[in-house]
């Protein structure tokens, strides 16, 4: 038997006090295939030792919440008997080392999160980080990313619709890849992953093991240095289509009763899925790894425990009901086998060529697993107005900035996503949340993902605040009701206190306008040591919103419809600069304070502008948010080349006004006498109401003086991204 | 009007045909698994769009060589009517039983995105219902699109006018030769093309410029 | 005793017929310093192992895979070889 020494311990990312935390549990030295499953249990990307203490405090519960965090994906009731199963997870250091090929199995794995629930998933987002524009490396990270989202989800046959891309120096080395899918089930058709009862046969099914990824749980858990480019060969590779067999073979059985509980090999493949599996159902799992369907010969079974092959599933199914499931995968031509049994031993046992080289308490690995309550630095919010040049023309300003790498139009990225297949996409990208019809009925889900990086290192926890209002704002501008959130929390080593309070801060910040907003967190994934010799990323909670609405024909899109209507804007402005995008582009500086969300009053217009929308009033509604509020009207007029005249009388400075990022603000444009009505109920309910002018024209005119042709911005904003990658050397495709 | 859609493994735009026809015709179509020897009875054949084994090898290549396709091939030769939309068009020239082949887009990346047609072609049965010359909007999805045939082929299509659909000046998504976006068969039963007419046949998803193809379609075939 | 014969077939695309990413690729050498690229084609290899021992038999059974499914010869032209 290997003996197994101190440095095979650190190669497994195991410290010293876990690696006798380990010979405690076990009463004995490990084996080597123990040893690598103690390393991939207990790595972060497994057991969220740094954070879990925190996680806790989120609010995860509502009467339409049907299952919170800790399965694969989460749950919610959208009526009739429906459910959505959402969840956003990361798969950054993969795809910064292969880009085509991490992104697309980060789309694989998210998609076999949601499918094991008995979803269909309906609809795809991705929130994307990479580094500055003019970095060497971005061109290719962004062409193989957006290629490898396209390759996976277009194969699928799943709309990507929508997401977030950002260019920013601190993602240099570190890129940010963060898929989220939404599912559709019947609430009677759910499927969990707890492995209850004894005597039941496991069940392997989908794609061969090879040695795929080995260790790629452990690497998405450690800082990146020069060297790490050298591990391309554990990137596994994405087969889209074996996973839409997979797909259409897991939903055929799932229309049966045979299934006690499913869940996708994912990170740490086998380990994690049994593992987890016996864990949640109470009960031992034994395998015997010579039935495991392999693809290469001789693999080990410390290879196949750790192997990443994609597109694989772990069942387990009631006894007897083994044909039944063989003839479904045999159908879809995927590999079945029955590998195990389920025990009343509460333990993980692992036989390979008649040895046992596994057996140990699967409490060791779950309950057992360390958390730790990481120090951490507080530090005080960057405040303070930035200085600006008031001379500044607010017009070219309006250009520079349309036309600048964040703000630009992303069109170049989702058309090359199918956005339209399953023919029930309502809205498409571009707008304020996507829009997907519950098939076959007149209900749709609005979908969104975001989140403003720049705030969130000045000041964690306003961050983490804005980037879940903004999530509830989008789906409000679109006249949806916002349920439910995913999280996906992207930060740097956490076991730099000064990290450390930056995630605390930040999910205190998602807890307290989850709260106040009512819009529970389901589920999510943290995605920590995103840092380069020492560098770490702008903190980045991700937030990935999902709402409901009743009625799909009551919908609001950004767009000016018509000439003649009255530009309307709901929420305060105090003309708040700091970090802002004009700060940024313009003046060429990133300080200040990030701007504040007041919570109540986020509450009371977001719940107003809604009601427009649902009683039909209303059909053009934009929030405001990066940019400010002239960039808002400019993205109004740009979709059908509808100008605006606009201008407040008495202002005092035009910049802060017309580019500060104040919270909670919509636009919305209303034919006069409509436009007249909304003005007198929202002063009657205290809401700060605004006209700013009227639509029409082919120009924004500024206090009838200054004015810009929308084909002139239109042009920039257009042309900043396939300008930008015609400069790519080789395109990557599929 | 009967219909069938036939499956390939990971075609994915199976039911969007079916809610399509569903929707057009107020009929539920067969849905045929593709390794069915044996077509059942009916007017018309869907070859829908997808990525049919992964587009590995070739796009539709694997697919054209499916147990179903002698059937289909048998339905067309007995004049029935076969339609394929993207990927079905890829089959549909791998299989011979149209001219030419779809090749990787000339800007080398996969477009999603809602392209002007012209229809150039209204006689025949999938078209009929159209005007000549009229420009609808059907959105495009592919990364093998471009339509490639040699000199000679293509002459004949346009002398034969077999061309159906081409990209309007301007909006050729993916580099196809002449701009074309679909062709009939010499018996002028079936039809391919690269847009997705079925994804234009519901209001509340932006457009309806497809239907008059189901149109053209019931009034054939009834 | 089993023999069996390895093949590879080299698919490429017919003279005349466009080939974007060859052009892409030509077109970055070029970028890169190497000026002295022309034409660039791009094509795909496919390695295969096949029972037997009969190399005419193996190569009109190739023959007879290309023109079914391995290529399409509308566009692309093939060459086999044995080893």
């Amino acid at each position: 038997m290997t003996q197994i020494t101190a440095a095979m311990v650190r190669e497994h990312g195991l410290s010293d006090p876990e690696y006798a935390r380990i010979l405690e549990l076990m009463g004995r030295e490990p084996t080597f295939v123990e040893l690598g499953i103690f390393s991939v249990m207990w790595s972060e990307h497994c057991s969220y030792k740094s954070t879990r203490a925190h996680l806790k405090k989120l609010p995860t519960k509502a009467p339409w919440v049907i299952q919170g965090p800790g399965e694969n994906a989460g749950v919610i009731d959208i009526g009739d008997g429906d459910a959505a199963i959402f969840k956003m997870e990361s798969h950054n250091h993969p795809s910064f080392i292969e880009p085509y090929q991490g992104a697309a199995t980060g789309v694989g794995g998210i998609m076999r999160d949601v499918f094991t629930m008995g979803a269909r998933p309906i609809a795809m987002m991705n929130a994307l980080r990479f580094g500055e524009p003019d970095h060497p490396k971005t061109r290719h990270l962004v062409s193989g990313v957006v290629s490898g989202i396209g390759g996976y989800g277009n194969c699928m046959g799943v709309p990507t619709v929508g997401g977030e891309v950002n260019f920013h120096k601190s993602y240099n080395g570190n890129i940010l890849v963060n898929a989220m899918c939404v599912g559709l089930a019947r609430q009677d058709k759910i499927f969990l992953s707890a492995a209850k009862g004894a005597g039941n046969p496991v069940v392997y099914v989908g794609s061969k093991t090879g040695r795929d990824g080995i260790h790629g749980a452990t690497m998405a858990s450690a800082e990146f240095d020069d060297a790490s480019e050298e591990k391309r060969p554990t990137v596994q590779v994405g087969d889209p289509f074996t996973e839409k067999l997979l797909l259409e073979a897991c939903l055929e059985l799932m229309a049966t009763d045979a299934i006690i509980a499913i869940q996708d090999m994912g990170a740490a493949g086998l380990t994690s899925s049994s593992a987890e599996m016996g864990d949640k159902g109470g009960s031992g799992i034994e395998l015997d790894l010579d039935k495991v369907p392999q693809r290469e010969a001789n693999m080990t079974a410390y290879e196949m425990m750790l192997s990443e092959s994609q597109e694989r599933m772990l069942a387990v199914l009631k006894p007897g009901r083994e044909a039944q499931a063989e003839a479904i995968f045999k159908k879809w031509e995927l590999d079945f086998a029955v590998i195990g049994i389920t025990t009343n031993t509460n333990r993980l046992v692992i036989k390979h060529k008649g040895k046992v080289e596994a057996d140990m308490p699967i409490t060791a690995l779950s309950d057992a697993a360390p958390i730790y309550e990481r120090p951490y630095t507080e530090r005080k919010p960057l405040t303070g107005e930035p200085s600006y040049d008031k001379k500044k023309n607010v017009l070219a300003s309006l250009k520079t900035i349309l036309a600048s790498p964040d703000m630009a139009s992303r069109r170049w990225v989702w058309e090359q996503y199918d956005h339209t297949v399953m023919a029930d996409t309502v809205q498409v990208p571009g707008g304020d949340a996507a829009v997907v019809r519950v098939h076959g009925s007149n209900k749709a889900l609005a979908i969104t993902t975001d989140v403003t990086p720049r705030y969130c290192r000045p000041d964690p926890f306003e961050g983490g605040k804005q980037a879940v209002a903004e999530a509830w704002r989008n789906l409000t501008a679109v006249g949806a009701v916002p349920l439910a959130v995913t999280d996906n929390l992207n930060y740097g080593n956490p076991q730099k206190p000064e990290i450390m309070w930056e995630i605390v801060a930040g999910i205190d910040g998602i807890g307290a306008a989850c709260r106040a907003l009512d819009f529970p967190v389901i589920g999510g994934n943290c995605s920590l040591y995103n840092e380069t010799n020492g560098e770490g990323i702008l903190p980045t909670p991700a937030i990935g919103g999902v709402g409901l609405m009743q009625d799909v024909t009551k919908m609001a899109t950004v767009g000016f419809k018509r000439a003649g209507d009255v530009v309307i804007l709901i929420g305060e402005t105090k003309g708040h600069l700091g970090q802002s995008i004009y700060l940024r582009e313009i003046e060429g500086r990133e300080e200040g304070a990030a701007p504040k969300v007041d919570l109540g009053i986020e509450k009371k217009n977001g719940d107003f502008v809604r009601k427009l929308i649902q009683a039909g009033r209303v059909d053009t509604v934009h929030d405001v948010s990066d940019g400010g509020l002239l960039v808002a009207v400019a993205e109004m007029a740009m979709v059908r080349g509808i100008g605006a005249s606009i201008g407040l009388a008495g202002l005092p400075d035009a910049i802060p006004f017309w580019f500060g990022e104040d919270q909670a603000r919509y636009v919305i444009a209303a034919p006069p006498a409509e436009a007249e009505k909304i003005r007198t109920e929202a002063q009657g309910a205290g809401i700060t109401v605004a006209g700013l002018g009227k639509t029409g024209g082919d120009t924004i005119t500024l206090d009838d003086k200054d004015s810009v042709k929308i084909a002139a911005l239109k042009d920039g904003f257009e042309s900043w991204f396939p300008n930008f990658m015609a400069g790519e050397e080789i395109p990557v495709t599929n | 009007m009967k219909s069938a859609v036939i499956v390939f493994p990971a075609s994915n735009c199976d039911r969007d045909a079916k809610v399509a026809l569903e929707q057009m015709t107020g009929k539920t179509p067969h849905m045929v698994w593709h390794q069915d020897s044996e077509l059942p009875d009916v007017d018309l054949v869907v070859l829908p769009g997808g990525f049919s084994y992964g587009d590995y090898l070739r796009c539709g290549a694997m697919a054209s060589q499916s147990a179903v396709m002698k059937s289909v091939k048998a339905h067309a030769d007995k004049g029935g009517m076969v339609l394929g939309v993207c990927n079905g068009f890829q089959v549909l020239t791998e299989s011979h039983m149209l001219p030419g082949a779809l090749m990787r887009n000339a800007g080398l990346k996969f477009v999603c995105k809602p392209v002007g047609l012209e229809v150039e072609e209204t006689q025949s049965g999938f078209t009929r219902k159209y005007e000549h010359g009229q420009r609808v909007t059907f959105p495009v999805a592919h990364g093998e699109g471009s339509y490639f045939a040699d000199e000679e082929t293509l002459n004949r299509l346009e002398g034969e006018n077999r061309v159906a659909f081409r990209y309007a000046k301007g909006e050729n998504p993916n580099g196809s030769a002449r701009n074309i976006a679909g062709i009939l068969s010499e018996k002028r039963n079936v039809l391919g093309l690269m847009p997705h007419p079925e994804r234009v046949v519901d209001e509340v998803l932006g457009g309806t410029d497809g239907r008059n193809l189901f149109h053209s379609l019931i009034e054939t075939l009834s | 005793m089993s023999s069996s014969l390895k093949a590879r077939v080299f698919i490429t695309l017919k003279n005349g017929v466009l080939d974007p990413q060859g052009k892409a690729i030509g077109h970055a050498l070029n970028g890169l310093g190497f000026g002295s690229v022309g034409e660039v084609r791009q094509g795909k290899v496919i390695d295969l192992e096949l029972s037997g021992s009969d190399a005419e038999k193996a190569k009109t059974e190739l023959k007879a895979m290309c023109e079914k499914l391995l290529a399409n010869t509308v566009i692309e032209k093939y060459e086999i070889e044995l080893k």
